[in-house]
């Protein structure tokens, strides 16, 4: 077209009235990239950045806690002469003379307890036993809990009513009060297990103490869990009887299911992600009381009340633990926000 | 309503019978039974006791004694304090520990209601992100953690406050704040989701387009709603201070309930013990009853005439 | 001659997310005459909503107006501060919602959030603002009362919940009731009798209504003017006989066609408009419904349309009809 002037100021030509082509429409609607759920949520995660600086602290703890023992000079209940009540990397005499003959002494990064125990390895220790209770705890909370739960909900009717009456009663039972009581009373017979019955010998390995905190979690924490995975398994059936009734085709049910499978899994591992730090409060807290795992293994509980007498003289003995196991517990709760924040699908704007 | 009322004491009943059995069997795990200490006692106390608790008695004779002897309110003799009923006990060491337990409770609630509030209001903005980081702490740390560094911080290392016994005012300060510390920072942030969900409300946009100011609306219309869900904590909660207790009076060295508790299992007094724990599961399972009811009451909601 | 009550000018309004500036209001200009009853028409996202919160003043952080003017009943609304709003809700405009299960507060009586908006905005003391109340429920035809007064949100049917609302609206006599979907989430038959309810009090006490709402048939029944809007723009604009008889705009075209419609031929089919809604983080360059328009041409992808007057009420907003006026001015200049 020749450059005729335009009655309009902005110069619109012929050409600008054809029609458009497909392609040029479809560069104009901006599709939003659609993702996996897993994709989704992992990629939102990582955009967390205190989750995932909980993640790497978790991962440290970790490391220091199942890996470095293994490697470290001292051991947990091993007591050195000479050295007790040492300071922070302060060195005993008969240490400082090995140094002096050209021995190499390892320092004591947290010094001593009046033992002469090395606090740094029995802190390691320590955070080993509660890693190992929170993980191991929430497990089988995770097993019985979804077990119970699942059978309630899918058989539903008279057996769901019973199952979920029991679940009230119990739900209401004080239970640290209980816990506290087996933990007293269950000493007894595990004892009797360990030492007369062939079988049950590891019993005294692994510690009193600790079976029955793993009992007692057995018994009653689990009714949390039975809850929510009930209710994922009921929504699920309703989606089945849905389905039905719609009489949608095979691709569409299969879609909703693996979308409310996702998501039922998505909800499983945030709350067992935050029962984790959640049983190793409760761990902690029984040590504290000197109701965990029995002497000389080291828990970050016991460490911290032995602490609490010399705590004007030797501050870090109770700081020391006291941060440990406060870093373990936020960590895990961060992270269980972060995953629930990351791949709760009602929160997605 | 009072079908709701009476089903709920019932199942408060059935709970506390169960803790009670429960708390009896537990106990006869103890080799030679929780009324005998675990040096031999003398001829003339087996035989008393023997008499007192039909110790010679089958097992299933021996229970019904307990419950029959539950229902008086009798809860036994202490093992260790020389013969003290524990019912005494119980009568001059729990005050003590109520006192605190309602300041807790009473400081938790005025200052995580309005802390959450406010971190609702300023969505996003500094001071909830403050309050939110707070909180978080708040609920990650240990009470025995809590304690232990307030004991050190004020107590030791800037010595201004006193960390043993209860002798002045001044000795409530570190204790009741220890106790307070893990329900303000989860009633701070309960009331935050919940004050987050009320103001998304419409109801909310119903009182503003009438005219009402924002701190009106607030106060009347928000706050009673997004209140509701804390009134559910409260039973809760209570288990938390009750828990928490035991900690606190340990390392305040507070003559209270929680401290003789403890002391009693380290000491394995088991009459102590046990009565003790029917006596605070009562307290506690009825607490939760209380607080279940009174919530029904108060949301009009659930009130149907 | 009737005063111009509202008169929206050029109002651009956004949300600054975290995500970004979300357009919620693109230029929008929209004007009514007391006594109209106006009806707002569009999608979700549309922007029909946000436009009646903002002649109340009522749009919540994080969004802000950051152009144009908004003129109601001789107040610069676009001006006033919170305080003097204030005065305005409730008063001379009001609004009801669509939900009014959620729009009344479930802890309180109907008599007291009745009597709040009285006590609100006039002198009544406690007896005359209940006579008051009592009079208001009556004047929306819920019967007894004296004992709904003392009743729940709850226990009342949603329809008498809307009436409520209705009652709450009216209770100071406002010169302009926006209904933002208020029949949503009713059952058709309460909607027909809220609908007439509404055309009732606007002839009792003189009122205008701007009618907010996806379906088109209340907006036939009700309105005399209607405003189409589309992405945070009115495409077009004019009287319903216009509107529904000679419509101008695709988009509308494409409304229209897809409301079944009871006397059809029984194999006429209903077409859907086809494409997604536009992205309002992002919107594009040119018309934003120029993906989804069969007649789209190049400059619809490249340049905002601008309106063209059809008659001295009915204006749209669309290349097309601007071909028409390019191409006869083309003829001409031959």
């Amino acid at each position: 077209m020749n450059n005729k002037k335009n009655p309009f100021s902005f110069q619109l030509n012929v050409s600008d009235f054809l029609p458009a082509e497909e392609s040029e429409k479809q560069g104009m609607v901006v599709m939003r990239e659609s993702v996996s759920f897993w994709k989704d949520g992992f990629r939102r995660l990582r955009k967390n950045k205190l989750a995932m600086a909980s993640l790497f602290v978790i991962i440290v703890i970790m490391i220091s806690a199942f890996i470095i023992p293994a490697f470290y000079p001292y051991s947990y209940e091993q007591q050195i002469r000479g050295s007790e009540n040492l300071g922070i990397m302060e060195y005993s005499e008969s240490e400082l003379e090995r140094i002096e003959a050209g021995e190499k002494v390892f320092p004591h990064l947290l010094g001593t307890d009046s033992l002469g125990r090395d606090l740094m390895i029995r802190i390691m220790v320590g955070s080993k036993i509660s890693l190992l209770v929170g993980i191991i705890a929430s497990a089988i909370i995770l097993v019985i809990g979804s077990a119970y739960g699942s059978i309630a909900g899918y058989f539903g009717g008279k057996v769901d009513m019973i199952m979920m009456r029991a679940v009230d009663i119990i739900y209401t039972v004080p239970d640290i009060l209980i816990i506290i009581l087996l933990s007293v009373t269950l000493k007894y017979p595990l004892k009797e297990l360990a030492d007369n019955v062939t079988g049950f010998e590891w019993i005294n390995t692994v510690g009193i103490g600790l079976i029955s905190i793993f009992v007692v979690f057995s018994l009653l924490y689990w009714v949390g869990m039975a809850r929510i995975v009930r209710s994922q398994v009921l929504m699920l059936k309703e989606q089945e009887y849905v389905v039905a009734a719609k009489a949608l085709g095979a691709s569409d049910s299969r879609i909703i299911k693996k979308h409310l499978l996702t998501n039922s899994i998505g909800t499983l591992i945030v709350t067992t992600t935050l029962q984790i730090p959640s049983s190793i409060f409760t761990e902690s807290f029984l040590s504290f009381l000197g109701l965990g795992v029995s002497a000389p293994m080291p828990s970050l509980g016991s460490l911290a009340s032995q602490a609490i007498g010399g705590i004007s003289s030797y501050p870090h003995r109770l700081m020391a633990p006291a941060v440990v196991i406060s870093l373990i517990i936020l960590s895990f709760n961060l992270l269980g926000d972060g995953l629930r924040d990351a791949f709760d699908p009602k929160l997605k704007n | 309503m009072g079908g709701y009322i009476i089903k709920r004491i019932i199942s408060g009943i059935v709970t506390l019978f169960l803790v009670a059995t429960l708390t009896f069997f537990l106990m006869y795990l103890v080799p030679g039974g929780p009324f005998l200490s675990e040096k031999a006692p003398s001829e003339q106390t087996l035989k008393a006791l023997q008499e007192k608790y039909g110790l010679d008695q089958p097992v299933g004779i021996q229970y019904l004694n307990y419950m029959k002897r539950l229902i008086r309110g009798d809860l036994g003799t202490s093992l260790k304090m020389r013969g003290q009923e524990v019912n005494d006990i119980i009568r001059t060491r729990f005050p003590v520990s109520a006192k605190i337990g309602l300041m807790a409770v009473i400081l938790a609630i005025a200052v995580g209601i309005p802390m959450g509030s406010v971190a609702a209001l300023h969505r996003g903005k500094w001071f909830d992100r403050l309050i939110m980081l707070i909180s978080t702490m708040g609920i990650a740390i240990p009470g025995f953690v809590v304690s232990t560094v307030l004991m050190f911080f004020f107590g030791v290392r800037l010595k201004i406050l006193p960390t043993f016994g209860l002798t002045s005012p001044l000795h409530y300060i570190l204790p009741v704040a220890a106790l307070a510390f893990y329900p303000t920072a989860y009633i701070s942030r309960l009331m935050r989701s919940s004050m987050l969900d009320v103001l998304g409300q419409d109801y909310m946009r119903t009182a503003r387009a009438k005219g009402l100011g924002q701190f009106k609306a607030l106060f009347k219309h928000a706050l009673r709603n997004a209140v509701l869900p804390v009134v559910t904590y409260l039973g809760p909660m209570l288990a938390g201070i009750l828990t928490g207790s035991f900690v606190v009076e340990k390392i305040f060295t507070i003559p209270g309930l929680g401290s003789q508790f403890v002391g009693s299992i380290t000491d394995r007094d088991y009459p102590l013990i046990m009565g003790t724990t029917i006596f605070l599961a009562f307290l506690l399972i009825t607490m939760n009853v209380i607080v279940d009811i009174a919530y029904k009451i108060i949301d009009p909601r659930i009130n149907l005439k | 001659m009737s005063k111009t009550l509202l008169d929206i000018k050029n109002l651009r309004l956004s949300f600054f997310t975290p995500q970004g500036e979300v357009k919620a209001l693109n230029d929008v200009s929209v004007s009514m005459q007391e006594g109209d009853v106006l009806g707002i028409v569009g999608e979700s996202g549309s922007g029909k909503s946000v436009t009646a919160s903002s002649i109340m003043g009522l749009v919540s952080h994080p969004g802000r107006i950051i152009g144009g003017t908004i003129e109601f009943n001789g107040h610069r609304i676009h001006e006033m501060s919170e305080k003097e709003m204030r005065n305005i809700r409730g008063k001379e405009v009001s609004m009801i919602f669509q939900d009014p299960i959620t729009s009344l507060n479930p802890v309180y009586t109907i008599g007291n959030q009745i009597r709040e908006v009285i006590y609100l905005h006039t002198d009544l003391n406690k007896q005359q603002a209940y006579e008051r109340s009592v009079e208001l429920l009556k004047l929306v035809g819920i019967n007894e009362p004296e004992r709904r007064l003392k009743q729940y949100p709850h226990e009342l049917s949603g329809g008498m919940r809307q009436r409520v609302m209705i009652a709450i609206a009216l209770a100071c006599e406002p010169k302009l009731l926006i209904a933002d979907e208020p029949t949503t989430a009713l059952d058709v038959t309460i909607q027909a009798q809220i609908i007439e309810l509404m055309m009732e009090l606007k002839r009792k006490i003189n009122m205008s209504i701007i009618m907010i709402t996806h379906d088109l048939g209340i907006v036939a029944s009700m309105c005399n003017k209607i405003v189409v809007m589309y992405a945070g723009k009115v495409v077009e604009a004019g009287t319903t006989d216009e509107i529904f008889y000679n419509p101008k705009h695709e988009y509308t075209k494409g409304l229209l066609r897809s409301i079944p419609r009871i006397n059809s031929e029984k194999h006429e089919k209903l077409v859907p408009i086809d494409g997604t809604p536009v992205d309002m983080l992002n919107p594009p360059e040119g018309c934003p419904f120029a993906p989804r328009c069969e007649k789209c041409m190049k400059i619809c992808l490249r340049r905002m349309p601008e309106f063209t007057q059809i008659t001295s009420t009915h204006k749209s907003a669309c290349w097309l009809l601007q071909k028409e006026v390019f191409e006869q001015k083309r003829r001409e200049g031959k």
